[in-house]
């Protein structure tokens, strides 16, 4: 069964695979998930703020963001970001972004919408008596948030942050549909032009079972340590 | 914005001559809807009896249901499907691998199928929660009562696992609908995939996405309303949502 395999073809593609595909796959992974963290802090706070009409916008945001696929939203900011990058910089024609800078854009306004519900689930978790007594010790709403709430909720959530980060790492994959030379999009341009698709795809499917799994036992490992100290 | 919008475009003749564009993204929405159903019929029964094993008291069957989700759940959706269309036919022995190729409806079959395992990890998952929120006492009252493993899972401990996850399987199946989008990558021309060969036909980018995207939402209020309406009707009495 195994019998016709060519391995050799996985090695010479190592540097290709590694340097640039995952490069850009970290890169990618690590930047969205920053970025969808503060825009989605940001709207959860909009959320539960007393005002209505800015809870109404952000929550209007997450249902619309989390109803669509994601391969459909990165083909909607591929084509859309030229657009508002001339409307933005007064350009006389859409703008070209690179591929980076499109999928980075998608990750982070789509990841967002997750992260934003995951950080009002752990500011949610905080007990009333916390800003109450911030507020006893004089500080404004904005100092109550960003000393005493935020930090308790950011830890409180930490490891169901970085398990979405662990999806988000496997999401990236979906750039594939734009053909950026992620990861995937690396290993599926040399199993194509050698003709090794078999090797080429189990070898994928290797090391992205590897990398979760091992963020994914980490994440088991730091709730039991969180776990202890409540 | 210097574009040419042409909200028209909807009625105009596709290129393939089977009938408007609106057609086309009509039947797209009809195959999604379609590889949805079967793969959360997969879903649903395989991710049962998954679920159902992480919980026996057998160190076997948890060990293999503990397997099972985190193989499916450590791989990304697109690698999978590449793994289910590219690379088994190739593994299987030759006649059979022939066959799998020459099968019509192959990308059809390869997401309903990819697309299923995928979930069925995730629906495991929640029925394992949802056995494991159940207070001790009930399994307890059904041995008591002389059932066996069997039926204490037939008819006490799954009617009350099923209705307390119910909530969270709608998201769940609401995702297997979004899941299916992936298949674009295989050839299968669903609702995005008949949205993206709209745009290249005609041009018309943002039309073509606008209109997936209402049809997405469309879907989406339809599911809710529906699993909303199910709530309510096995609500379990005595509970907050009950009756």
């Amino acid at each position: 069964m195994f019998g016709n395999l060519d391995f050799d073809v996985i090695r010479r593609a190592l540097p290709y695979l590694f340097f640039e595909g995952m490069t850009f796959t970290l890169t990618l992974t690590g930047l969205a998930a920053l970025g969808g963290l503060i825009f989605g802090t940001a709207l959860a706070l909009m959320r539960l703020s007393g005002y209505k009409t800015l809870g109404r916008i952000a929550g209007i945001y997450v249902d619309f963001m989390r109803s669509l696929p994601l391969v459909l939203v990165i083909f909607w900011f591929y084509f859309l970001v030229p657009y508002i990058g001339q409307w933005v910089t007064g350009a006389s024609r859409p703008i070209s972004v690179g591929a980076f800078a499109s999928s980075l854009i998608t990750f982070i306004m789509f990841e967002a919408a997750y992260f934003s519900e995951i950080m009002r689930a752990g500011i949610q978790s905080i007990s009333r008596g916390q800003p109450a007594a911030a507020s006893a010790l004089g500080l404004t709403y904005a100092q109550t948030m960003r000393y005493v709430v935020l930090p308790q909720a950011f830890r409180n959530m930490l490891p169901v942050l970085i398990t979405q980060t662990i999806v988000l790492f496997q999401d990236t994959s979906l750039v594939y549909v734009l053909s950026i030379t992620d990861f995937l999009g690396a290993a599926s341009k040399v199993a194509q032009r050698d003709g090794r698709l078999v090797e080429m795809y189990l070898f994928a499917a290797v090391v992205y079972f590897t990398i979760s799994c091992i963020a994914s036992f980490g994440v088991r490992r730091l709730q039991a340590r969180i776990a202890i100290i409540r | 914005m210097n574009y040419n919008w042409n909200w028209g475009i909807f009625f105009q003749p596709n290129p393939m001559g089977t009938g408007t564009y609106l057609d086309m993204l009509l039947s797209g929405l009809a195959l999604t809807l379609k590889t949805a159903a079967l793969a959360w019929v997969i879903a649903l029964i395989t991710g049962s009896i998954v679920g159902v094993m992480r919980t026996l008291p057998s160190k076997g069957a948890n060990w293999f249901g503990f397997a099972y989700v985190e193989f499916f759940r450590n791989m990304p959706l697109l690698v999978q499907l590449f793994l289910w269309f590219f690379v088994l036919p190739e593994l299987l022995p030759k006649a059979a691998g022939t066959w799998l190729k020459q099968l019509p409806n192959a990308p059809f079959w390869t997401a309903a199928i990819g697309v299923g395992f995928f979930m069925s990890a995730r629906v495991a998952v929640q029925l394992q929660a949802g056995i494991g929120s159940l207070p001790r006492g009930q399994k307890m009252a059904a041995t008591a009562l002389g059932l066996t493993t069997f039926q204490g899972y037939r008819y006490v401990l799954l009617p009350m696992a099923f209705r307390i996850i119910l909530p969270p399987l709608t998201s769940e199946f609401l995702n297997t609908i979004k899941n299916t989008a992936v298949a674009i990558t295989i050839g299968l021309l669903e609702l995005t995939g008949q949205a993206r060969s709209m745009q290249e036909f005609s041009f018309q980018v943002f039309e073509a996405f606008t209109a997936a995207t209402l049809l997405y939402l469309l879907v989406n209020a339809v599911v809710v309303t529906a699993m909303r309406f199910l709530e309510r009707w096995v609500a379990i009495p005595g509970y907050i949502t009950g009756k």
